[in-house]
């Protein structure tokens, strides 16, 4: 057969589906659109964004093949995924990682589009469309996270709902709608799925279809340079002209970067997968399983903290009102400015306004993840006293290092770095605090203390002063009485044990340690 | 759409074509008149036919969905069992199934509840969800404090606020003593908006 006759017999179905579909003559302006030469490296983040989607969806569809959607084996099905399915456990984890990924794909190119001033005239919708689609993952993440019912997401649900309940007047009803019913269970479940695998996907599919549409119609911005102004009435033209003459076509010129991209992305999401596993199921969904420190996943950390940071005072209407203006401002941000420059040397303020926001974002996230604000529970029953606080004490005072464990100072008071941070650390209390001080605090409690009054008998409370009162640095006066003897003359180079791990620390690097 | 409007579009669609699209087919006069209004009448009744339909469609539709946040479901009395598994004078932890329950809430539908006897005869009885947002506080006996782990709420023995975000104290259920069992009205779950 020669290659005429080759050619015809693949030409032949190709023209007979064009005729009938039109695929080609629709598919060709996608790949052929001219894109500014300009746009490099900067512009993938929008295309891994789109990766990791599709990504979700396949997987997604996958473990909708075996996962319970029912609030009585849901946390089991997904022990059976990980546990009996082959290869199940890394269908989960390329969820949860592409689900991470997806988040943080999305904030860098918002970013990088803020920082660009891409949002301007003509692509104000671009803009819009694309924080709907923020908003429409953030839910699918949340969502998700409810999917894996286990304790965390019982609980989370609970926070959820607490806040919800909060709305004035309607606020019962609505979290009746949000949990599908007075309870967290199984039509809670139900409802999220619902969310999570209809809904919210659907809205997904639908937004990007309208931001891909319209990158169609507006054409991707050129990379800012200063002077070069946005001016609505003659922008379109300008832009039309300037493709025409020095812009690329998408495919292969831009494309390629966009699958180097990916490619890399794509790469290391398998390995992340592989290598840490799927995201939980935490403890089962038992709420009478109290021994629990719920926590949200990573998208969500800031806003844990910034709760537990709020005024109380003022926190229901913060927690109620500030999503609201927050998601008005995003959404208004092309119309605030639409024109005017782009480049961020000539935007100095909105530049800092954007490092402001990634930092208080970044800092709540570290807030959230130590949460210094919550007691230690364990820390009364697991951590040990540190020898440097009790060699060479009397037995009253050693008694009060007993009651000051026993009655859980431990799990808000740090002693030699361990220990709860929600109050003072109390390693040198003796410098800031007279015995009296002391007494009056422990009874009284005050500023964000309980108080101990009832709780400590007289026996209690004179060991655990005696105790306190011994807290401070070698060679340094206690708080009322100047020049005081030490209590503990340290006279040999000591070996202090380090609680934790075990190796002997010389006395001399601790002391001078502990008196900076 | 006005009957202008599709008119025109029609004249642009069959522009070039012999298809003989209506009666006008060429010409440029908007469609005779006896036409027109048996149109105008047909959009309408089509309109009102689909408009009904989609109302009735509705009801159970919207009905479905927003059911739950209709209150129909009422608290019970549910048994803790024998007062003298609460010593006076002490706290203990208890859990029940919880009356408001559907077929698949599986575990979820177990509560937890802390009682404490103050004196023989007389207790308090507090809901697991810390009062700030709902999180289960832990008690400790040495202390005499619960503790939430969430964002650090404390409370007394009697559930009174000592420290932290917690806007009131603990939730308690109402109880009471019948036939030496300790019952407590129990069912939604707790919130601000609502005493247990
Ligand atoms: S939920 Fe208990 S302190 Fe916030």
């Amino acid at each position: 057969m020669n290659r005429e006759a080759l050619i015809q017999i693949v030409k032949q179905p190709v023209q007979w589906i064009e005729d009938r579909t039109g695929v080609i003559a629709f598919s060709t302006p996608l790949l052929s659109h001219h894109v500014p030469r300009s746009a490099k490296w900067w512009y993938v983040f929008g295309s891994a964004t789109l990766m990791f989607f599709t990504i979700q969806i396949v997987t997604g569809v996958c473990l909708g093949t075996m996962y319970a959607p029912s609030a009585s084996n849901a946390w089991e099905s997904l022990r059976y995924i990980d546990e009996e399915i082959p290869l199940g456990w890394m269908l989960r984890a390329l969820h949860g990682w592409s689900s991470s990924a997806m988040v943080v794909m999305m904030a860098i190119h918002m970013l990088q589009v803020f920082m660009h001033g891409s949002f301007k005239f003509p692509r104000e919708l671009n803009w819009i469309t694309g924080v709907f689609l923020l908003l429409t993952v953030l839910a699918l993440a949340f969502t998700g996270q409810v999917m894996r019912w286990d304790q965390d997401a019982y609980w989370g649900l609970g926070i959820g709902a607490a806040i919800v309940d909060r709305v004035p007047v309607f606020g019962d009803q609505m979290r009746a709608l949000m949990l599908g019913g007075p309870i967290i269970g199984g039509e809670t479940l139900n409802r999220f799925f619902a969310l999570h695998v209809f809904i919210l996907p659907g809205a997904a599919i639908g937004l990007v279809g309208v931001h891909m549409t319209l990158i169609m119609k507006n054409g991707i911005s050129e990379m800012p340079k200063p002077g070069e102004i946005v001016v609505p009435s003659t922008y379109r033209k300008g832009f039309e002209e300037r493709m025409e003459k020095s812009g690329v076509p998408f495919f292969p010129d831009a494309a390629q970067r966009d699958m180097v991209f990916c490619g890399v992305c794509l790469i290391l999401l398998v390995f992340l997968a592989a290598y840490y596993g799927p995201f939980g199921p935490g403890g089962m969904p038992d709420p009478t399983l109290i021994n629990t420190n719920p926590r949200p996943d990573y998208p969500f950390m800031w806003i844990f903290g910034a709760v537990s940071l709020l005024p109380p005072a003022s926190e229901t209407a913060i927690m109620l009102i500030s999503p609201v203006v927050g998601i008005a401002i995003l959404v208004a941000v092309p119309f605030l400015s639409n024109s005017g420059e782009r480049a961020p040397s000539r935007r100095p303020g909105m530049m800092l306004l954007a490092v402001f926001v990634v930092m208080a974002i970044v800092a709540l996230t570290w807030e959230g993840v130590t949460s210094p604000w919550s007691p230690v529970m364990d820390g009364w029953s697991a951590l040990p006293t540190p020898t440097q606080f009790v060699k060479g004490r009397t037995p009253l005072q050693m008694q009060g290092a007993v009651v000051f464990q026993y009655a859980q100072c431990r799990n808000c008071h740090e002693l030699g770095g361990f220990g709860g941070k929600r109050g003072p650390a109390l390693d040198e209390i003796a410098t800031r605090m007279s015995p009296d001080q002391i007494v009056r605090q422990v009874q009284q409690g005050g500023g964000n203390m309980p108080a101990f009054g009832k709780n400590l008998n007289s026996a209690q409370m004179t060991a655990i002063v005696g105790f306190l009162s011994t807290l401070r640095p070698a060679n340094e006066a206690d708080s009322t009485i100047p020049g005081a003897q030490l209590p503990l003359p340290i006279k040999s180079p000591l070996v202090l044990e380090s609680p934790f791990t075990g190796t002997g620390v010389p006395a001399e690097i601790s002391a001078g340690v502990s008196s900076r | 759409m006005s009957d202008d409007s599709k008119g025109e579009a029609k004249k642009e669609g069959c522009a070039g074509c012999d298809c003989g699209g209506g009666g006008g087919a060429g010409g440029s006069l908007p469609p005779v008149a006896p036409q027109d209004a048996r149109r105008g009448f047909m959009f309408k009744f089509g309109a009102g036919l689909l408009g009904i339909g989609g109302i009735l469609a509705a009801v159970p539709i919207v009905g479905y969905i927003i059911g739950p946040a209709r209150s129909r479901y009422r608290n019970e009395w549910v048994d803790l069992g024998a007062t003298t598994l609460y010593p006076s004078g002490q706290t203990r932890f208890a859990t029940f199934l919880n009356p408001i329950r559907q077929p698949t809430d599986g575990d979820a539908a177990k509560t937890a509840c802390w009682v404490r006897c103050v004196e023989a005869g007389k207790f308090q009885v507090f809901a697991i969800n810390c009062a700030h947002l709902g999180c289960p506080v832990r008690w400790f006996e040495q202390s005499k404090l619960f503790m939430c782990p969430c964002h650090g709420g404390v409370y007394y023995q009697d559930g009174t606020r000592a420290a932290g975000p917690p806007p009131r104290g603990l939730f308690e259920y109402k109880w009471k003593v019948e036939g030496g069992k300790l019952l407590i009205d129990a069912g939604r779950l707790p919130g601000l908006e609502e005493s247990v």
